[in-house]
């Protein structure tokens, strides 16, 4: 059953203005069926009897305001999911783009998702061991984590996010994980690199992609990381499957979602993104968890690129404040040859104290977390300090301070981009940097675990 | 059956519904046959703006609205500990058993439950002159005794009848009083809008410390009992975990914790947190001491602005009691941003930033709900309501209309420092630009209850913070080597106060919470050590080359992973500093 309407009244960016729709329903399924028949589907946007505005999920280039009729569903937009998208390519809509078949769907999902109610969620805390120390040592992610990297243009952070998604695994069971690959207005190299890797690594089978590049319509960007979402829902607590989601790049997704504010003449809020980006974030970011009585989880790693760095712009502000913390990459290490080039200062897991530690990694694991960010950010300081007035000027202390910062970036952050380590590992290594320093500077570790993991002989 | 609404228009939570003669402005409807609850914030002539607090998507135009006649009310009675609730009270727990572990809409189901029975002890004897706020009788509820009183419309009246010691549900009529109007019925519980303050007889000015355990907050920027605190500060400067940490230690009776607009998973943790640890002072579950709001970010925008009066209120309700609430708000900026989106859907004139103009007095006037009252009831008891709130600037800039707002009407400026973060130097709580306006008050109450010495240690602490700052704008010019002794001394004790004071690792199970005697024996312990140390260097000693002294130093970095029960060691150190001797 469906209406269907002659009386486009105005075409405005990706939004159509329909005039005397009978009963629309918030949020209804249209399409928009054009003179020579082809069909382009969008949603209600503002329901309205004298002036519905439809908001298109596809371009509106072509359309005409005579001859164009505008079919009402009376539904919301579903999308029929299936486990045997895993290994397949589609579009933002989620329609293959692969030459494969079309998928047989197991369940049909409201794109826009539910809440998870608070109360049924279970804790995420399963260490997932990434094998690269300045994740796992420093700001430790755990499974059902959304943990957003915060990166620059021309930085590395498709190598890091591919890195991750090679080696991550929960170390207790060893359990690896299903793959849903969001890129969202991204270049053809950026997106093939990924696939690339993925098959390299021989994970493709077990990823399902959504794709939208950089030409791609604008609108589907809206779209995507809903739909992939809407998979990852459906394979995580229904096929009790582990799902890690990929997101690159969400400051495209921000500004498509601005460009469509701007068409309907909202007040902008700040830097001209919607008031309500933070709700609309949240939106697609609070689709990660677990949930108690299921054995799946989604972790989520979105990809953000941050305007000049700067992280007080509106995205990355506003991920931050929903996200369970973030990964910073940052350009001076990176200038310095350091890769992958996180900054563990400005970085942050906010899940990592369930997650560490005793029966979940190491005993030692939280005193040496915050004995190596404290020396660090001690060293940091000397070395600020050693560029005016030189080195001679610090104390002894301060000098171990020092050497500890220039080792802590070149031995414990850098490691190769196929490079494996440990936890123990990684932490062993922590040891042996921290042994630089005078034991009694050591505050933030207990005595007997300083006793028990001191390097007997020192580097 | 009153005549139904039309639904013309929806966009997000707006639905705009003509036909509404007769509807109040925040009168309660039903949006649509699925029965969304929703709240009418305007009228224009029959048509009503209407914020519905649940998700809109597939309600069509053309609909009904269903009118209530009444405001957005809470439930008030036995039940409300240890519950978790959405932004319009709704029991999340009974909602997971409904619908399972997404959330639907149109639930309806009542906020307290309607079958579990209750002890009831009577206090008052039929034939007594009763007004507002007497107290009927009491609840046990594990431990809590729940006192069931006199609802505030009742002004004066006659006890005509109340039941006997026993068991019953909160339906139940358990007393009747002849009032001037009529007879009135009495249940265990009462209902209340939410979006008014519940009456007390007299505000007073809060004199008593609401203890935290948080030494940097406890010491150096204090809240009292029925006093408001704004906690500013941007992403990961460990906003959160101030607010879980006062959550669980605060020394009141009653918490409410609104949860507006944040994290899922942080929900998560609360629930699972207090349902493990055991309240200090009355070793009862935190959760039995507690009432839990959530409307996380993901959940319908227009709850989330309701969610902050809910709490409010139910904190007002445990006040009346004659108890000690604290309500935690995290976060208001997530209430501002409801109010923005609303506001701006309706098309009104945007003020600062795209926020509602009367943004200003609506903060203002949801604080102003804090304070230390008389009760009403006869026995003139004493209850409070503390709230501490927490403000998200965005890019983490003080400048910006929530934070500025929420300064205005606030005694306690606890500011988050993204560079302290960034050392792991926590909580982040930047000692030079906070303040607490309690200081002078809190004074008096520390050294009357812990020790006359506690204020001036607290003073000197603060001293040598202050010096260290601008010795530090010296050292980045001319080294710290170049510095005198008695300089370096300064600098080396501002560092005890700041990394074996100040800092307090909230994961710790020890460190996680201080009593006013160890903070006090603390800082005690750090200026015997200044005052050997002084003496040392007059005697022409150079500080490095007195080596017993960073033995000492070592056993002060260590005193806060002394458990409680072991404070005699703490004056042990202490005596080993005073009288140590250099040879």
């Amino acid at each position: 059953m469906f209406k269907e309407y002659k009386t486009i009244k105005e075409i405005k960016g990706p939004l159509l203005i329909v005039e005397g729709v009978k009963a629309p329903k918030y949020q209804e399924l249209v399409e928009v069926i054009m003179e020579n028949g082809e069909k382009r589907l969008g949603q209600v946007l503002v329901a309205d009897e004298n002036l519905t505005v439809v908001q298109m999920f596809e371009e509106t280039r072509n359309l005409k305001i005579e001859n164009t009729r505008v079919r009402f569903f009376g539904k919301t937009l579903k999308i029929g999911v299936a486990k045997e998208m895993l290994g397949r390519i589609f579009s933002g809509k989620g329609k293959p783009i692969d030459d494969g078949p079309e998928i047989i769907p197991e369940k049909e999902m409201d794109i826009q998702g539910s809440p998870i109610n608070p109360y049924s969620r279970a804790y995420p805390d399963d260490f997932i061991q990434t094998g690269i120390s300045a994740i796992d040592g420093l700001n430790t992610l755990v499974r059902g984590q959304k943990l957003p990297i915060f990166s620059g243009a021309g930085l590395p952070h498709n190598e890091l996010a591919a890195q991750i998604v090679r080696q991550a695994k929960v170390r207790k069971t060893g359990e690896g994980f299903a793959v849903i690959f969001g890129a969202i207005g991204i270049t053809f190299e950026e997106a093939n690199f990924f696939i690339k890797n993925f098959q390299e690594a021989g994970i493709l089978s077990r990823t399902a992609l959504f794709i939208n590049l950089a030409d791609d319509p604008v609108i589907e960007r809206i779209t995507l990381p809903r739909v992939a979402l809407s998979l990852a829902e459906f394979l995580a607590f229904e096929k009790e499957m582990h799902i890690l989601v990929i997101l690159t790049d969400m400051t495209m997704y921000c500004e498509a979602l601005r460009e469509i504010s701007g068409a309907r003449k909202e007040i902008p809020g700040r830097r001209g993104y919607p008031g309500y980006l933070y709700t609309d974030l949240a939106s697609i970011y609070e689709r990660a968890g677990r949930i108690k009585g299921k054995k799946g989880s989604i972790t989520q790693l979105p990809i953000l690129t941050m305007p000049e760095d700067d992280k007080t712009h509106p995205i990355p502000d506003l991920t931050g404040y929903i996200t369970e913390g973030q990964i910073m990459l940052s350009r001076s290490l990176y200038q310095k040859g350091i890769y992958p080039p996180i900054d563990v200062l400005a970085s942050l897991s906010r899940l990592k104290d369930k997650g560490i530690g005793e029966g979940k990694t190491r005993e030692d694991h939280p005193g040496v977390l915050n004995q190596m960010f404290s020396a660090y950010a001690k060293g940091k300081e000397s070395r600020d300090l050693a560029t005016i007035l030189g080195e001679a000027s610090l104390t002894e202390v301060d000098k171990k301070y020092l050497k500890f910062a220039e080792l802590f970036e070149e031995k414990f952050v850098k490691q190769g981009i196929n490079e494996e380590r440990s936890i123990e590992k990684t932490l062993d290594l922590a040891w042996e940097l921290l042994s630089l320093l005078p034991q009694s500077e050591l505050k933030r570790i207990k005595k007997e675990y300083i006793e028990k993991y001191w390097p007997k002989k020192p580097i | 059956m009153e005549k139904e609404g039309k639904i013309i228009k929806i966009a997000g939570p707006l639905v705009v519904a003509t036909n509404m003669e007769g509807a109040k402005i925040f009168e309660v409807v039903k949006v649509s046959e699925k029965k969304l609850i929703g709240e009418i914030i305007s009228l224009k002539e029959n048509v009503a703006f209407i914020q519905v607090y649940e998700e809109t998507t597939g309600i069509a135009c053309g609909e009904p609205v269903f009118k209530t006649n009444e405001s957005l009310l809470v439930e008030l009675g036995p039940g409300l500990l240890g519950s978790i609730y959405d932004g319009i009270q709704r029991p999340l727990n009974l909602i997971e058993k409904m619908v399972g572990a997404f959330i639907e809409r149109g639930i309806e189901i009542p906020s307290l439950n309607r079958e579990k029975i209750w002890h009831f002890k009577p206090l008052l004897k039929e034939g007594e002159e009763i007004e507002s706020g007497d107290i009927l009788g009491v609840v046990d509820e594990e431990g809590f005794e729940h006192r069931i009183l006199v609802p505030p419309f009742v002004k004066k009246g006659l006890l005509k009848m109340i039941k006997p010691e026993g068991d019953y549900n909160i339906e139940e009529i358990i007393a009747k009083v002849e009032t001037k109007e009529g007879e009135v019925n009495l249940k265990m519980y009462q209902k209340w809008p939410v979006r008014q303050k519940r009456p007390v007889k007299k505000e007073l000015v809060p004199d008593e410390l609401l203890v935290t355990g948080q030494r940097v907050i406890d010491s150096l920027f204090p809240i009292m009992k029925g006093g408001t605190a704004c906690v500013p500060g941007p992403f990961g400067a460990g906003k959160t975990v101030i607010q879980h940490q006062l959550a669980k230690w605060v020394d009141a009776d009653v918490i409410v914790f609104v949860g507006c607009g944040e994290r899922g998973n942080e929900m998560a943790d609360v629930l699972i947190e207090f349902s493990k640890l055991k309240d200090p002072k009355t070793k009862r579950l935190l959760l039995k001491r507690s009432v839990l709001v959530a409307n996380t970010s993901n959940m319908p925008v227009a709850a989330r602005e309701a969610s902050i009066y809910t709490g409010i209120t139910i904190a007002e309700y445990f006040r009346d009691m004659g108890y000690n609430v604290a309500l935690i708000a995290d976060s208001t900026s997530r209430w501002a941003e409801a109010l923005r989106e609303i506001s701006g859907r309706m098309e009104e004139m945007p003020g600062e930033e795209g926020y509602p103009t009367y943004l200003p007095s609506r903060i203002a006037s949801f604080y102003e709900r804090a304070g230390k009252m008389i009760c009403l009831g006869k026995d003139n008891r004493i209850g409070s309501v503390s709230i501490i709130g927490a403000v998200s600037p965005p890019g983490g800039d003080f400048s910006e209309p929530v934070t500025q707002s929420t300064l205005r009407v606030t005694k306690v400026f606890w500011a988050l420092d993204d560079a302290l973060a960034n050392k792991r130097h926590f909580p982040a709580i930047n000692w030079l630009i906070s303040y607490s306006l309690y200081k002078e008050r809190v004074e008096e109450f520390l050294r009357e209850k812990v020790s006359p010495e506690f204020p001036e240690l607290i003073k000197l602490a603060q001293k040598f913070l202050q010096e260290e700052a601008k010795l530090q704008e010296i050292v980045t010019l001319i080294g710290a080597e170049s510095l005198s002794e008695k300089d370096k001394l300064i600098l080396e004790i501002a560092k005890s106060v700041r990394e074996d004071f100040l800092i307090q690792n909230a994961f710790d199970e020890v460190d996680t919470f201080s009593s006013l005697k160890k903070q006090y024996l603390m800082l005690k312990a750090i200026f015997a050590f200044e005052r050997k140390a002084r003496e040392l260097i007059e005697r022409g000693l150079k500080l490095k080359e007195i080596e017993g002294l960073e033995r000492l130093k070592e056993k002060i970095a260590r005193l806060k992973y002394l458990p409680e029960e072991n404070l005699n060691e703490l004056e042990e150190v202490i005596k080993e500093i005073e009288t140590y001797q250099h040879v």
